[in-house]
């Protein structure tokens, strides 16, 4: 007996399809990822490759470890007190989770956008100078400024204003500010958790099309609560649930990841076809 | 099972004139104490300008103290304000580094059980009487090697150090974590980030705290009889040497015989009251300042 999915989302069809998965090249291979505060497991034995060139988003309820798994990526979770990680997680084949590994340098190939816009209380020229001059890439500043403004979609709005604060900015432009201060300093990856969830749709849209418009430069794995948004904009979908352990306790596991249209379309599982189709969560 | 609601009887108890006389009672003793707390500021500020008020004039800080015995009593105190600014200049300039390092230290870097230890210290640290860090400065610089301004600049810092690394914790927990973040995410090292982005914005508040430390450590007496309090009448500038200072030369005065000394006394005391009064204001004025900056950068 078969069961036709109506997903809550209309998820477009015009897309192209996606080559096989051996013909991608893998940017992370996860394996058997195990997160924990305190000793309690946040998410646990998540296995999954991430790929070069895609958006790939992670979907799934409140409380799933969606952060915690992104976080991961660019070991943003070393600043937590009480936060440790079992498994591996391959960058380019190379293991980034150990002791021996600088997480400086980690992050200096991983970009991170955060769910609040966080620009720091400088001008908006400094704000993206500003990791640039650290980061010793002196050369020929001011057009490298410019190129991540452009490809934020923000420096039309903002080249007559480059000195102004960053704070005077509106929240969307704040956040395309990140954005662009992030893809200056020439990261391989941009993690982004949650990028859009405090802007409104017009700031949320210009954000989805930038990483549309971005991918053949950049990989991007994205944080979402929103399922359109994860439609709409990403290749893969990754679909993480909470599960109860043998003693009751909480935590967050990878169900199902897949081409985004068979995840919204004909998903595998019974737990992410319950999501897609808006009767949990 | 938890109750819930409320009862017509709660609504309408039977107490209820009771309860709010003793509202009334309670309101009335905190407004009691309070009034009693500007009572006494007031009290002691109008009876040091009542009494000083005679002799406060130029001379006092431009004058050193007359010395023949015709001429006792007239001059002025301009060898211990000298000797208060070069004491207590060297104090935060030891003091200071040294709070804005512990403070950076203990929020940025250390691991939360050392946070803990080192925190309580700099408690204990701020509540030692100011004497016993006076007798501590005495045996480790001045037995044997005589009393000097420095030894008196580091009995001072010894005060100073918990109270600017207090305040300076304070406002660098304030700095939102968004903020280190995105340093952090962009590749940056954690010293950078600690220099570059988070320091910045505790500027204001830094000054803040050492402007009160200053104000607190310029009228502690004290420490400065152990180390510093054997002096000429002399303006000196030379921290080598033991200096007057005003706490000290205040204390000195209220011991003579001559009324008008005591006059002099009253009135230096009254300079330093107006000195700690007005930097308490430069302090508070620039704190407001710094929290406004800060919670726009939320």
């Amino acid at each position: 007996m078969s069961i036709t999915i109506q997903p809550a989302v209309r998820v477009e069809t015009k897309r192209q399809p996606l080559p096989p998965r051996e013909r991608l090249e893998r940017i992370f291979n996860i394996d058997g990822v195990d997160a924990l505060y305190g000793g309690k497991p946040a998410i646990k034995d998540v296995t999954m490759d991430v790929y070069k060139n895609l958006v790939t988003a992670i979907i799934g309820p409140s409380g799933c470890g969606k952060s915690t798994f992104i976080r991961c990526l660019n070991r943003m979770n070393d600043l937590i007190p009480g936060f440790t990680l079992t498994g591996t997680i391959r960058y380019h084949g190379q293991d980034i989770t150990g002791n021996d590994v600088d997480p400086v340098a980690v992050r200096r190939h991983i970009g991170m956008v955060f769910q609040r816009p966080n620009p720091f209380p400088k001008s908006i020229y400094d704000n993206v100078a500003w990791g640039l001059k650290v980061l010793g890439m002196k050369d020929g500043l001011a057009d490298r400024v410019e190129r991540a403004l452009t490809q934020a979609a923000l420096w039309d709005e903002v080249k007559d204003r480059l000195k102004a604060s960053a704070l005077s900015l509106s929240g969307g432009q704040q956040q395309r500010l990140c954005i662009a201060r992030a893809i200056a300093v020439e990261p391989d990856v941009v993690l982004m958790d949650e990028p859009a969830s405090a802007l409104d749709p017009i700031a949320t849209a210009a954000i989805e099309q930038l990483m549309t418009d971005l991918k053949g430069e950049y990989t991007f794995v994205i944080v979402t609560h929103n399922m359109q948004q994860a439609a709409r904009v990403a290749d893969m979908t990754a679909f993480f649930s909470i599960s109860r352990g043998d003693e009751g306790e909480r935590y967050g596991e990878l169900v199902e990841y897949d081409a985004t249209q068979k995840m919204f379309t004909a998903p595998s599982d019974t737990r992410t076809e319950d999501y897609v189709t808006g009767r949990f969560g | 099972m938890s109750t819930h609601g409320i009862t017509r009887a709660d609504m309408h108890a039977v107490n209820l004139p009771r309860r709010r006389a003793l509202n009334r009672l309670m309101e009335v003793l905190a407004w009691l104490a309070a009034a009693v707390a500007i009572g006494f500021l007031v009290l002691i500020v109008w009876s040091v300008a009542r009494k000083g008020a005679s002799e406060l004039n130029l001379a006092l800080i431009t004058k050193t103290p007359a010395t023949g015995f015709f001429t006792s009593g007239s001059g002025g105190l301009a060898n211990a304000f000298a000797g208060t600014l070069v004491i207590v200049g060297i104090a935060t300039l030891m003091a200071l580094p040294t709070g804005i390092l512990v403070a950076l230290y203990l929020t940025e870097f250390a691991p939360p059980s050392v946070r803990n230890i080192v925190s309580l210290s700099l408690d204990v640290l701020n509540g030692v009487p100011a004497i016993v860090i006076g007798i501590f400065v005495y045996g480790l610089f001045v037995l044997g090697h005589g009393q000097s301004g420095y030894a008196a600049s580091f009995a001072l810092a010894c005060i100073m150090l918990p109270l600017v690394a207090r305040s300076t914790i304070e406002v660098l927990l304030l700095v939102p974590r968004a903020l280190r973040e995105a340093s952090l995410a962009l590749g940056v090292a954690r010293w950078r980030t600690t220099l570059s982005i988070v320091l910045p914005q505790t500027i204001g508040g830094i000054i803040t705290g050492t402007v009160l430390a200053v104000a607190r450590v310029a009228g502690e007496t004290a420490p400065l009889l152990f180390t510093s309090s054997l002096v000429g009448t002399q303006v000196h500038w030379n921290p080598h040497h033991a200096l007057q200072t005003v706490p000290v030369a205040i204390f000195e005065l209220s011991e003579s015989a001559d009324p008008q000394d005591h006059a002099r006394a009253w009135a230096a005391a009254l300079v330093l009251l107006l000195f700690i009064l007005l930097t308490s204001l430069t302090a508070r004025w620039l704190a407001t300042r710094n929290r406004s900056k800060l919670s726009a950068s939320r």
